[in-house]
């Protein structure tokens, strides 16, 4: 008798599981392309975590660097509009003169903020976990106050970067079409992620630089036996992918929207310090992870525009929206805690170091 | 003084490859050189707790040399974005002095004095909560969400049992409410610690936002008003939770909770087994470990505490200053309690003394933002700039420290191997 009305209940269970597979392909062509673009930031931040860390310098100021950025590079762009007026659009992407501006200077003011981290980190011998939270500190305070002096005013807006679309062939070929789509879909700043991605993980396990940069994570005294420049290339690699961190940025002021909100990172610097680790400091593992993390985001963001029918909807509805907003975040931890003893961090990571002296 | 990765194994954002076994959280380096040589580090590691007048003239040289810097930085700021200000301009040298001036007078009154007390509260409370952190070697970003879970459990219970019990009833029980729920936001990444080794850097963020929208669920859920135009919560003086007032115009009893709190945590940190135990566990945790102190049950204790700490910040916050949740409820504590933390060098006392010197600011700030048109967000920037000048400075300290012959270990090496469960040391 059990064993029927057991039967009978796994029956509507069967259904749900059904409807939620229907519904993911019903909208995958949405979600597929929300997973990449909201994974974007992530990459980005992941990439730059992947460059110090490998070298060994712990960066938890990424978060800073991209609201810094973010910040710079809209006010920039904001800037250069009441300066010169839009100017006529450029052949690609949408992209005006006031807008390379602002991207170029969200690059410069990146890397400037890396430069004081690197400094802190190698020359100053800081802890380095202090010295990205004061970074952080820093970011959230001085592009709040500087914010709050323009927020009240009006001024023209600088517009943003779109994306390029992908011809109809394209998205209609069978089985691939919609995966190129949501890949390539994208604007300037997200395809020099995408191809940032393959090309780090290629230059980390396959250039001179990529050898050099690991064996400073792992054993640095080792590395300047052999005559590489520890110092000088921890600098570099902080600093370089410094501009990294805040194409992420400026991807979330420039080019996802066309305005600055203040702490408008919202911690996608964190989660992309966690792609990192997840992704075992390999690019192209953190983009993975910061794929798996986006994907929820997407679903929950499709939930909301397109909600199910059916026994699924009734179900979903008594899920609060809050719980999938905070989900991608509790996913985050429980990989982290799983992973643990699985995925080590380069050996010096985070260690300063210093060379033997005469003295 | 060379770092050897290959026989120190010093974790990055997470644990040590040994972590899975018994070893555990605490497999790091020795740091004991570097505590002995190094005297003291910014995060009060080292230091006794009752140093001579001398030393006291020595550690407070450092942070008013930093927060005169961070001032000077500051008015430069103000000088130079004078002209997006209404009413201001272009380079209006005039203004800093202005700015500063309305500040400090905000701040010179006795509404302006109980007004910094009531800031300083919760940041006394959170910034004791990452102080014990620090001191056990653990860094508690997570000072915003057990913040948040401690107004969400006071909220709680005052929603619960404030209309029938009384004041009496309902404060206390509000109070231990908000604090055990921050006490339980803070246990979930110790014990992830100390289980399988998750850096609380990493866990303690995420578990932020995590918290942020579990607070915005409760407002719009299970706490909120019934039949109201918007999701909020009930007013806590309407059920008897409000805390009552004990000075001038707005100075509740929290105050006198944080001030409790500060005697008590010096006792608990520097007269007690368990605080020796925090102590020895942060400044060398193998040495911890062999002498048979259980390591990873300190993680989980110091965190908890710290959570505990925060959630009451929380909770009175709620019940003494804000009284009612709308959408959005969210705080900047974390931050701001890490500064407390650091600025104070994880010592209660000077802990008391870098929150009452932030409260005064943010007082002041609203009397600055209306009397000379400066926005209050300056105190955040300064806040940071302050931060960066102590370490700064410390670095300064060091130079000097290495060219003394015969000193194998400088502040900076202290700083950098006692902070944290990594060191360089060898």
């Amino acid at each position: 008798m059990s064993g029927v009305v057991q039967s009978l209940d796994a029956l509507p269970l069967l259904g749900i599981v059904f409807q939620l597979l229907g519904y993911l392909v019903e909208n995958l062509s949405y979600m597929s392309h929300t997973t990449v673009a909201v994974a974007i930031p992530i990459t980005l931040a992941a990439l730059c975590g992947v460059m110090c860390e490998r070298s060994g310098v712990v960066n938890i100021g990424l978060e800073g660097i991209m609201l810094t950025a973010a910040f710079v590079g809209w006010m920039t762009a904001v800037a250069a509009v009441g300066l010169m007026g839009q100017g006529a659009p450029l052949p690609f992407f949408g992209a005006t003169l006031p807008l390379l501006i602002g991207l170029a200077a969200a690059v410069a003011i990146g890397m400037l903020v890396s430069l004081l981290h690197a400094w802190l980190a190698i020359h100053a011998r800081i802890d380095q976990i202090i010295s990205g939270t004061i970074i952080n500190i820093g970011a959230a305070g001085i592009t709040g106050y500087l914010y709050s002096l323009v927020a009240g005013q009006s001024f023209q807006g600088a517009g943003s970067f779109s994306q390029i679309d992908v011809p109809q062939q394209i998205v209609d070929l069978p089985a691939i079409g919609w995966l190129l789509n949501a890949i390539f879909r994208q604007g300037p700043i997200g395809l020099t992620a995408i191809i940032v991605v393959i090309f780090l993980q290629v230059m980390l396990f396959r250039s001179r630089w990529g050898l050099r940069t690991r064996a400073a994570g792992e054993h640095p005294r080792a590395a300047e036996t052999v005559g590489i420049d520890v110092i000088r290339l921890r600098y570099m690699n902080v600093v370089m992918s410094g501009a990294l961190a805040a194409l992420g940025g400026a991807w979330l002021s420039m080019e996802n929207t066309n305005r600055f909100d203040a702490n408008m990172t919202a911690g996608r610097g964190f989660i992309g310090l966690a792609a990192m680790i997840v992704g075992r400091w390999t690019p192209l593992g953190a983009f993975g992870a910061a794929l798996l993390f986006s994907s929820v985001t997407a679903f929950s963001a499709s939930l909301q525009i397109d909600p199910p029918s059916g026994d699924l909807g009734s179900l979903m509805g008594h899920v609060p929206g809050e719980f999938w907003e905070a989900l991608p975040y509790l996913i985050t931890i429980i990989v982290l805690a799983g992973l643990i003893g699985r995925s080590v961090a380069p050996a010096a990571d985070g260690v300063p170091y210093e060379r033997e002296s005469a003295t | 003084m060379s770092d050897q990765p290959g026989t120190d194994p010093a974790p990055g954002l997470q644990a040590a490859p040994g972590a899975g076994d018994s070893s555990g959280a605490g497999d790091e380096p020795d740091v004991e050189g570097a505590t002995s040589g190094g005297g003291r580090s910014l995060m009060g590691q080292a230091s006794t707790g009752r140093p001579s007048a001398s030393r006291v003239i020595q550690l407070l040289a450092e942070p008013i040399m930093a927060i005169v810097f961070a001032l000077i930085v500051g008015g430069i700021g103000i000088v130079a974005f004078s002209g997006l200000l209404p009413d201001h301009s272009a380079f209006d040298l005039g203004l800093p002095i202005a700015a500063y001036g309305a500040l400090i007078g905000g701040v010179a009154s006795l509404n302006g004095l109980t007004s910094t007390l009531v800031y300083a509260t919760p940041l006394v409370l959170a910034g004791l909560g990452v102080a014990i952190g620090f001191r056990a070697g653990l860094f508690n970003i997570g000072g915003r969400g057990q913040f948040l879970m401690g107004a969400v459990g006071a909220m709680a219970v005052a929603t619960a049992i404030g209309k029938d019990a009384g004041p009496w009833i309902t404060i206390p029980a509000a109070l231990l409410a908000g604090a055990m729920l921050g006490a339980f936001a803070g246990f979930i990444p110790g014990f992830l610690k100390a289980t399988s080794g998750a850096h609380e850097v990493v866990t303690t963020i995420m578990l932020n936002y995590v918290f942020v929208f579990v607070t915005y669920w409760a407002i719009s859920g299970p706490l909120a008003l019934p039949r109201a135009p918007q999701p909020i919560t009930a007013d806590v003086t309407s059920l008897n939770a409000g805390l009552p007032i004990i000075l001038g115009r707005d100075g509740n009893l929290g105050i006198l909770i944080a001030l409790l709190a500060i005697p008590i945590m010096w006792f608990l940190l520097f007269k007690t087994t368990i605080g020796f135990e925090i102590r020895a566990a942060g400044m060398s945790p193998d040495a911890a470990r062999y002498s048979g102190m259980k390591t990873r049950q300190l993680i989980v204790v110091t965190m908890s505490l710290a959570g505990f700490l925060c959630g009451l910040a929380g909770a009175t916050t709620l019940l003494g200053v804000v009284h009612r949740m709308a959408p959005g409820y969210d705080t900047t504590i974390g931050f701001d309690a890490i500064t407390v933390a650091l600025l104070g060098r994880s010592n209660p006392i000077g802990v008391c003394l870098a929150a009452l010197l932030l409260g005064a600011m943010r007082a002041g700030a609203q009397v600055m933002q209306i009397q000379a048109g400066v926005p209050a967000e300056l105190v955040d920037a300064l806040q940071a700039i302050i931060l960066l000048f102590l370490i700064v400075n410390i670095f300064r300290r060091l130079m000097s420290n290495i060219r003394r012959p015969g000193r194998r270990k400088g502040m900076q090496d202290a700083l950098n191997d006692a902070v944290l469960d990594r060191g360089g040391a060898q």
